[in-house]
């Protein structure tokens, strides 16, 4: 049974001794130690395991459970099924996108291998919507176009608006079909690391008994998802906070490109629960309250469909100069009522659920009040195209990091850069999902044991456990959280300037310290969730310092970085990766730059050289 | 006739009153909830603990208001959530009676105080969190992959509109539970009964036009106990938070099973 996953060699109890506690902790070995279960999670196990690597998954919630059940519109892929398609045009989107901050080489990639990931989901069961003559649908998406931006292009494959859900479901099925052991609500706390460098494993804490687990394995992937938790509107569910991220930087390795944060344009007003893209892709439309279509303004061309950041700062702008809806004139209106509602039915009725329990409304009958809503992390853990995770070393701005991967919204290889595309997160996760398994499979000589563990290993983690668990200061972590969540809304959002990101700066630094004085009431270790909460919380603080550091540091905009102090991109300046470090003892963080990969994979392309980025 | 009682250390005991308004604090301002609590450290009876949330610092939903008890009132309620937006399955509990989502449901639905409990008839770890381990090795026996004998194409399997049309009301099941822990059957026969939930993903896969392998799925069902202790109460499908009827999944299932004996 997958759940009920046995060691392979399981030696003896051991114990950690901690503040006069004996923590007894139970050991594994694997090839391959998956964290997190959601689409890229997934993808990398199923392919590990394929490979007839002896692979274990550790996930904090059952892996239907993952936030890549949210997504909605689709999984981009140029197949050419409403018209023609080629995944040159997918790449020079994906380059204009990202504002010229992706990787060429990883972003070609990506979309050369987008039709046979999807091909692949389509084999494994994906309940895709059909066309016609029965092949996939695929629906109009945000900065998706034919021939190099001349036309809209029908490039984002859906299953309704429910297709995160599909493949999740769907994936799950793999992965039990090929018998992958899972290790479910584990919650990893961290990283064991080597003198080396190298990363040997990972601890992990089982909440529904409170044993203490800990995993050596060759490669650890990290598939831990984004922080969105950091701020205090966004469509992320309760569990994105980004642990893998913060893993890393207690473990003293960069996060990538943190300050590139996108906001969806359509989250619902006041729940921030989303309405898809796709909504607009199916013809839907945004209007102010003096009932001005204003995207006409501000992408004459693509109009609601300009990228996701331009669409923002649309609404952002129109809200600021008081055309805004209702009481306090801050929310616009999404339309879809002037849709057919067999159209309706078919392509959107998730969202049309979503309208009726958050907002009250029918979309049939009346628009949806939507605002800007943080939505997706494009920075994470910098990683190549294989998925190995990055530290620069000896003058190398692209040396690896043994043993360790990164994966989806975790990892920045990057191809999203500045600014995602809609509906290339899903197809982000199953091709370098895939890409992971296959270099886990090139590098692991099958059967090979598993070194030991360096003494002590994972005390640290256990030590981290044992603080937050007796942690018995005045403040109690909701406390902290809701002000590290106001903190980051209110100063590194939509539009940023120097003055405000200055004050986020100190005043993040202020909440980090304050993390001393945290009480944790509940002692137990079954199913402690205000302790879990806790190191969440803590995961979080880190990544919403090194935003805010890398947001004031980065004097241009560029992508969702908008700067009103410097409207212009500075591609001669800012045309590069910004690393950042945090020091979980001192709470400074510290930043560098790494340069932005000039290249393509193969001549097959050319590089696609900067220019104005208009929609 | 055979008399059950729950055993002595199943009775849910009254519990603590947490933050009582204040005398002459405006009643409509404060919602009651009674929550069902147990702590499997203290080796206690589980109680029914009783909480004023206050709505005016409150989102709408019973999800809002157990958020809003953790973090103002008792860290230590302890539940299940995620997406928050009805398509994770984690916050499925029992609310004012019925087996549902606490983060779909509007607090005003239910009148008076509301009752919170976790769903019934499943192994109670904490608070509102049930063990739901046989539930997903139930979902597991069912194998719920795709399984074809013909030569994969190069490109999709090419599946027709209809075709793809029968798999609605099926694919949509966010594996909550709430179906078959409202079952009086499932609560029986648990172990054995593969219970509303899983027959309708059973469903899916046999419904689906690019699988091959319908006879051999039907046969794994063909027993007295994995689908036939249904015996159409229909409670599944009242409490599916998503719209669903399982109850037709399965009957669609028995009469496959009919039809093929003829």
């Amino acid at each position: 049974m997958a759940q009920d996953a046995t060691p392979h060699d399981a030696p003896p109890h051991n114990a950690v001794q901690v503040n006069g506690r004996a923590y007894p902790i139970i050991d594994h070995a694997y090839d391959v130690v998956v964290v997190g279960a959601g689409g890229a999670g997934l993808r990398a196990v199923v392919g590990c395991s394929e490979a007839g690597l002896r692979t274990a998954c550790i996930t904090k919630v059952f892996p239907t459970r993952s936030h890549t059940v949210a997504a909605q519109g689709g999984i981009a892929a140029a197949l050419g099924n409403m018209g023609p398609d080629d995944w040159r045009w997918h790449m020079y989107d994906t380059v204009k996108g990202s504002d010229w901050l992706g990787d060429q080489d990883a972003i070609e990639y990506l979309c050369r291998n987008a039709p046979e990931a999807v091909y692949e989901l389509e084999h494994w069961g994906v309940p895709f919507s059909r066309t016609d003559d029965g092949k996939i649908l695929q629906r109009a998406f945000g900065g998706m176009t034919t021939d190099f931006g001349k036309g809209q292009a029908k490039r984002t494959c859906a299953a309704a608006d429910r297709t995160g859900h599909a493949m999740l479901h769907t994936m799950y099925g793999q992965a039990l079909r090929h018998s992958a052991e899972f290790f479910i609500e584990y919650f990893a706390i961290d990283l064991i690391m080597d003198d080396e460098g190298r990363c040997r494993g990972v601890v992990a804490l089982s909440m529904q008994d409170g044993t203490l687990h800990r995993f050596r394995a060759h490669q650890v992937i990290l598939a831990t998802g984004g922080y969105g938790r950091a701020y205090f509107s966004c469509t992320s569910a309760h569990i994105c906070t980004g642990d893998g991220n913060a893993m890393v930087l207690r473990a003293g390795l960069p996060l990538q490109d943190m300050e590139f944060v996108q906001f969806h344009p359509t989250g619902v007003y006041g729940a921030g629960v989303l309405i898809t893209e796709g909504a607009r892709g199916e013809g839907g439309f945004l209007r102010n309250a003096e009932g001005d279509k204003f995207m006409e303004r501000y992408a004459p061309s693509a109009k609601d469909l300009a990228s996701r950041d331009v669409v923002s700062r649309a609404i952002t702008l129109e809200i600021r100069e008081g055309r805004g809806h209702g009481p306090d004139k801050d929310y616009v209106h999404l339309h879809l009522e002037h849709l057919d509602s067999a159209l309706i039915e078919e392509r959107l009725p998730g969202i049309t659920e979503s309208a009726r329990i958050f907002a009250g409304v029918d979309v049939k009958e009346a628009p949806i009040p939507v605002i800007p809503t943080c939505h997706y992390n494009m920075g994470g853990i910098p990683t190549n195209m294989h998925g190995e995770a990055i530290s620069p070393r000896d003058g190398d701005p692209d040396a690896i990091v043994a043993g360790l991967m990164a994966l989806g919204e975790a990892a920045c290889v990057s191809v999203h850069g500045a600014n995602r595309l809609g509906s290339n997160s899903l197809i982000d996760l199953v091709v370098f999902g895939r890409a992971a398994a296959h270099r886990c499979a090139e590098l692991i000589a099958k059967g090979g044991t598993i070194p030991d563990l360096p003494k002590g290993a994972g005390e640290a983690a256990v030590a981290r456990l044992d603080r937050f668990r007796h942690a018995d200061g005045p403040t109690p972590t909701a406390e902290l959280r809701l002000r590290m969540q106001k903190l980051m809304q209110r100063d590194c959002a939509v539009f940023r300037t120097k003055k405000v990101l200055k004050e986020g700066v100190k005043a993040i630094r202020a909440v980090w310290d304050d993390a001393a004085d945290l009480r944790v009431t509940d002692r137990s270790l079954i199913w402690n969730s205000d302790l879990i909460e806790t190191l969440e919380f803590d995961n979080l603080i880190s990544q919403a310092a090194v935003t805010v550091e890398g947001a004031l540091a980065r004097e241009e905009s560029r992508g969702a970085h908008a700067r009103e102090d410097f409207p212009k991109r500075d591609d001669a300046k800012w045309m590069r990766h910004t690393l950042s470090w945090a020091d979980y003892g001192t709470h400074e963080v510290r930043l560098d730059y790494r340069p932005v990969h000039k290249f393509t994979l193969s001549n097959e392309v050319s590089y696609i050289e900067p220019k104005e980025r208009v929609y | 006739m055979v008399q059950f009682t729950l055993p002595k250390n199943s009775k849910v005991k009254k519990g603590k009153a947490w933050n009582p308004p204040a005398q002459g604090a405006p009643a409509a301002r404060y919602r009651e909830y009674r929550v069902y609590r147990f702590d499997p450290d203290a080796g206690d009876n589980p109680r029914l603990d009783t909480y004023w949330v206050d709505m005016e610092d409150c989102g709408p939903m019973v999800l809002d208001a157990l958020i809003w008890i953790k973090n103002n009132v008792d860290p230590t309620l302890t539940f299940r959530r995620s997406c928050r937006e009805g398509v994770c399955g984690s916050c499925s509990m029992n609310i004012a009676g019925t087996n549902t989502l606490a983060c779909t449901m509007h607090a005003d639905d239910a009148r008076g105080a509301i009752a919170v409990y976790p769903l019934p008839h499943l192994p109670v770890i904490k608070d509102l969190v049930p063990d739901m381990t046989g539930f997903y090795a139930q979902l597991r026996a069912i194998e719920p992959w795709l399984k074809t004998d013909s030569p994969t194409p190069q490109k999709e399997w090419r599946q027709s509109k209809e075709d793809r049309d029968k798999l609605d009301g099926l694919y949509e099941c966010i594996l909550c539970a709430c179906c078959s822990t409202a079952c009086p059957s499932y609560w029986w026969n648990g172990d054995r009964y593969l219970g509303p939930a899983i027959l309708l993903q059973a469903d899916r896969w046999i419904e689906d036009s690019r699988d091959e392998r319908t006879g051999e799925r039907l046969d794994e069902l063909d027993d007295p106990f994995r689908l036939y202790r249904c015996h159409t109460i229909l409670n599944c499908t009242k409490a599916c938070p998503k719209g669903l009827n399982p109850a037709a999944a399965i009957a669609s299932l028995k009469r496959k099973l009919v039809e093929r004996g003829e």
